[in-house]
């Protein structure tokens, strides 16, 4: 019987259950022993001019060895994202000028790390107080500058030569504008950043950090520290979750290893949560003005999308991101015009990068609210104008009018599925008979059809599988699993083609020196890449498997099929066995896979959310979802996906936002302020089935990872509205807080009652 | 997230501990459950030189009836106070509220007598206590002497306890079968209240609207003369001074504190 589509349990889990991972910071390596440890002295200011740093005192408290300032750093400053404008670059440490709350300043390093904080504490730093820069409109006006050199706070922008078509909209009956915020969130990861360091007496640097790609991990840092790749050796142990927040290195990595090239002794560190919540890259943060035209029969003619994307103080990976917004603005929808344009702009806050979904989830969420918008005006049904509006199934492949390659899909089905499961029409019912009785707890539904975007970062991914002698079986991998299952996914992929068990095939990944080449764990990447390039070598293997055996069988290779880990001559009961062959001749394979486009799963939501309208809070009842990314290798795995990412995008809806006040102070630094969810917080989801497979890889999958916070936050977010509308609300911006429905319900009846 | 350096001592006995205490005065802090005061020592907002953990001292940690007063000591976890048979019995509404506090492994450690001495005006216990019209009683190498909760709290994070006394019990009236209700306001089911409300017995104590835990007088006035619940509950933000913050304006609360009282009037009322 096939492995393949069965609820193989997670080979990871006993050990993470039991002994717990093995973090960076966990790691009890010997070529570490003696290590220092780095405490970062941060700025408390958002925007300020450093006037003088004193060490002297902290150079000799207890276990200190070395306090350093930028002054003593030899390494120009980094840009960190190279579409990003050329001059916003990050100092190492900044003797000049800090740029957010959380900026390194200086560096202390002690033998112990609880003499850290002490020394830390005795680090004096003078500084100059300068206006932040927060509101992103406030950050366009160019008035106060993040870098007075460059002149602009504009970093580089997506569409912003062209002008707005102004006739874009003639034909419309109706158009529709709204300013809509797609709020800034932490990744919140359950492990935080870590890297530890050394220099081998080889002159190489042996770096262990908490990274999502080992390899460009190693190619950052190379960069950032002026050497070649090949002098730096990245080992990433047990990664606890990223997200998206651990794509690559940070610069503190860099700095570690500068550090103990430095000292001449090995350096790690590790930060606090408060520390990650303001130094670790944050997702998100756009201000998106939509319009949408269109009849009064429910087309839709006409959308554009105008992004503010907030950069944060240094450039990195966001800034890229809203090309990824652009490309998806039309969604699912058949839209005869768009247009779209995106500025990328710095302030004094956290820098930003990618986030569980990454670019898309803010696409969706525009043209999910804007045809909310659009039919609240023309008074239809939102599921009805959706449907007015899909593309069908016949049109595809097609080029969209955001310029995205889309493969296969079956919007109209989707949306079918999850309106009939949910009980479309009786919900209605009910919402109507509760608004007629005016109870107190409302019922509000959101619907939300959605396409995304997966490995549309890197098309290629290397596989290497091995059978060694003794029968068990290596697989290599360029993937970087930090809870995605690979272990258990790969071994099932290696093991359909060999028939050997997947308890005797071991999974490596993340080791520079063992796999130099390799994309990493993101975009939702691995399965299409990396895991059909195992899937490819395991086949190959088994192809060199059959021409070895017809030697030793004095067969022919036709008449050879792979059992249970033999090479057998159909029919006869003669066979050899892989392990036998490996141990004449080495039994391996090196394989890559190159898609060369990235595909397009899609979906469906619909959410029932339930709201006291006297308190204003929301809580999500049910949600019902389809999320078609192809055939699916494991159900565990893919409902394990789609429950954390249905959970994130449900708490981006009601819950979670990073708040800076006007002066830049971040105000949810701790887990007490950052409401993340809970499983209270969470209902239990109805997951439906769909597979509808893409003809780019010959496993025909698509990416699963990121489809819950792109489907399920603009249903939940519908739904808080959709509660609420029969009070006059047409949007609330997220998280849905209680507060704001509140404010919302009181800010449309006094518009009524004007 | 490492405090600074402390010395750490874990006396046998209460008057061990009093001892300590008058010794050392206002460079030493005392330890129960840690849930409040590692915290704040752990992010270097408090930095005392002694650390005395009293948590472990059996004299402390009792659930008893004395006339017609429920008797909890100050060292009882918020698990026993949320699970004994007395408290349910006797003071249903503490037992209730305790339930509410955080999550189990915060339930399990914080202590009673920390949470009304840590005097957070977001804190559901102090609120409990007060519609409850209990007393606190407070000792040092000078005496004991008891003090009404409604004496107890001067501001935010301070009350009348002075730096060599330990709180050792809270008494609070047999209030047995009288109607009662929490209503907690929170976004996440393990949040501390955006405003809380606790009624037992026609009084009706407010979390977080104002700098200590306050009683609302006008509510409980208009209830004392008869009024309607709707017309009490009305009432509820009446000489209040609720702050703002990410969750809540203070209007939000005002309004919070007005809903939430009508609600837990009603269930009180058993209507
Ligand atoms: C994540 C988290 C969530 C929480 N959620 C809630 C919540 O929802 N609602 C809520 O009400 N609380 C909440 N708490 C606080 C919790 O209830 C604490 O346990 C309580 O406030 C303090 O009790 P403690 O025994 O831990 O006191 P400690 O932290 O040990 O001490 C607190 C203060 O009181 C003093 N003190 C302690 N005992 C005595 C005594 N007998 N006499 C004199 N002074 C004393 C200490 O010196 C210190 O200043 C939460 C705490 C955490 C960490």
């Amino acid at each position: 019987m096939s492995i393949m589509g069965t609820r193989v349990v997670r080979r990871e889990d006993p050990l993470f259950l039991s002994r717990g991972a093995t973090y960076t910071d966990d790691l009890t390596d010997e070529r570490l022993t003696g290590a220092l440890h780095l405490t970062l002295v941060r700025s408390p200011l958002a925007h300020a001019r450093i006037t003088a740093i004193d060490v002297e005192e902290a150079r000799s408290a207890p276990g200190v060895v070395a306090v350093i300032t930028g002054a003593e750093i030899d390494l120009a400053p980094a840009l960190l994202f190279g579409g990003a404008n050329k001059g916003m670059v990050r100092s190492w440490l900044p003797t000049d000028k800090v740029r957010f709350v959380g900026e390194p300043v200086v560096a202390v390093l002690t033998e112990e790390a609880y003499q850290g904080q002490d020394a830390a504490d005795l680090v004096e730093i003078d500084y100059d107080p300068l206006p932040a820069v927060i509101d992103l409109k406030a950050a366009a006006s160019d008035e106060v500058l993040l870098f007075e050199e460059v002149g602009t706070n504009t970093s580089n922008g997506f569409g912003l030569k062209d002008e707005f078509d102004e006739h874009l909209f003639d034909d419309c009956e109706v158009v529709v504008t709204k300013e809509i915020v797609n709020q800034r969130l932490a990744a919140a990861s359950l492990e935080t950043r870590a890297a530890s360091a050394v220099w081998g007496e080889d002159g190489r640097l042996t770096l262990w950090c908490s990274t999502q790609a080992a390899q460009s991990a190693r190619d950052e840092v190379a960069g950032w520290l002026g050497v070649d790749a090949a002098q730096v050796h990245v080992i990433t142990p047990d990664v606890g979750g990223g997200f998206g927040a651990k794509i690559g290195a940070d610069p503190e990595f860099a700095l570690v290893g500068w550090l103990a090239k430095h000292t001449g002794r090995p350096v790690r560190w590790n930060e606090t949560r408060s520390e990650n919540m303001t130094g670790m890259v944050q997702g998100r943060a756009q201000l998106q003005t939509v319009t949408i035209g269109g009849n009064r029969d429910g087309k839709v003619l006409a959308y554009r999308l105008d992004v503010l994307a907030d950069a944060g103080a240094y450039p990195r990976l966001g800034a890229v991101l809203p090309m990824f917004t652009r490309m998806m603005a039309p969604g699912v929808y058949d839209i005869p015009k768009v247009e779209s344009r995106a500025r990328v702009l710095v302030t004094t806050t956290t820098s930003t990068a990618a986030y569980r979904g990454a670019g898309r989830p803010e696409a969706t969420a525009a043209i999910e609210r804007s045809m909310d918008l659009f039919a609240a005006e023309i008074g239809m049904d939102p599921a009805e104008v959706r449907r007015r509006n899909l593309l069908r199934p016949e049109q595809f492949p097609l080029k969209t009018k955001g310029g995205a390659p889309y493969d296969s899909g079956e919007y109209e089905k989707a949306l079918d599925a999850v309106l009939d499961a949910a009980g479309y029409t009786g919900l209605r019912a009910e919402q109507q008979r509760r608004r007629d009785a005016g109870e107190v707890v409302q019922l509000g539904i959101g619907v939300s059809v959605f396409v995304e975007i997966t490995g549309g970062g890197a098309f290629s991914e290397d596989a290497s599988v091995e059978v060694h002698p003794d029968g068990t079986v290596t697989v290599l991998t360029g993937t970087s699993p930090h809870g995605q299952g690979h272990a258990t996914a790969w071994a099932m992929l290696a093991s359909e083609h060999l028939g050997i068990g997947i308890d005797r095939i071991t999974v490596l990944h993340g080791d520079t020196d063992l796999i130099p080449r390799g994309s990493g764990t993101m975009g939702s990447r691995s399965l299409q890449t990396g895991g059909v390039a195992v899937h490819q070598a395991a086949g190959e293997l088994v192809e060199l498997a059959k021409q070895r055996a017809a030697d030793v069988l004095e067969a022919n290779v036709d008449d050879l099929e792979v059992v249970d880990g033999s090479v057998n001559v159909r029919g006869t009961g003669q066979g050899v066995t892989l392990a036998a062959l490996a141990e004449k001749e080495r039994l391996q394979v090196d394989s890559n896979f190159d898609s060369g486009a990235p595909t397009f799963p899609f979906g469906a939501h619909v959410a029932v959310v339930e709201v006291d309208v006297e308190s204003g809070k929301a809580v999500v009842d049910r949600i019902v979802t389809v999320d078609d990314a192809g055939p699916v290798l494991n159900p565990l795995l893919c409902e394990g996906q789609r429950h954390g990412g249905i959970a994130q995008g449900i708490s981006q809806a009601l819950l979670e936002e990073v708040v800076f006040d006007a002066d830049g102070n971040p105000l949810t630094a701790t887990f007490a302020d950052y409401a993340f969810p809970s499983a209270a917080e969470l209902p239990s989801f109805t997951l439906l089935d769909m597979a509808t497979p893409t003809h780019l890889n010959p496993l025909g999958v698509k990416g699963i990872g990121e489809a819950g916070t792109i489907g399920a936050t603009p249903a939940v977010q519908s739904a808080v509205v959709d509660a609420v509308a029969h009070l006059g609300v047409r949007h609330i911006d997220m998280p849905t807080s209680p507060l704001r429905v509140w404010e919302a319900i009181n800010a449309a009846a006094s518009e009524g009652d004007k | 997230m490492i405090p600074v350096g402390f010395a750490y001592e874990r006396p046998d006995t209460l008057d061990g501990a009093l001892a300590l205490l008058a010794e050392h005065g206002e460079d030493a802090t005392v330890l129960a459950g840690g849930h409040s005061i590692l915290p704040v020592m752990k992010l270097r907002l408090a930095a005392p030189e002694l650390v005395i953990d009293i948590g472990r001292l059996a004299e402390l940690d009792h659930v008893r009836v004395d006339g017609d007063e429920l008797v909890v000591g100050a060292g009882t976890r918020h698990r026993t106070v949320e699970s004994s048979e007395v408290v349910q019995a006797e003071a249903p509404l503490l037992a209730a509220v305790a339930r509410t506090v955080g999550d189990p492994q915060i339930r399990h450690r914080g202590t009673l007598g920390g949470s009304l001495a840590h005097a957070d005006p977001a804190s559901d216990l102090p609120a409990a206590v007060l519609a409850l019209g209990g007393t606190v009683v407070l000792r040092s190498p000078r005496g004991e002497r008891s003090v009404p909760i409604t004496e107890f709290y001067t501001g935010v994070f301070s009350s009348v306890k002075e730096p060599d006394e330990l709180i050792t019990e809270v008494r609070v009236p047999r209030t047995g079968t009288a109607g009662w209700a929490y209503e907690k306001f929170t976004r996440r089911a393990n949040d501390w209240a955006i405003v809380a409300v606790a009624v037992v017995d026609g009084r009706v104590g407010l979390v977080n609207m104002g700098p200590t835990p306050l009683r609302a007088a006008a509510t409980e006035a208009a209830l004392a003369d008869g009024a309607p619940i709707a017309d009490a509950a009305a009432l509820a933000a009446e000489g209040t001074e609720p702050t703002a913050d990410l969750t809540a304006t203070a209007d939000y609360r005002r309004h919070l504190a007005r809903v939430l009282t009508r609600r837990a009037l009603t269930t009180a009322a058993g209507a």
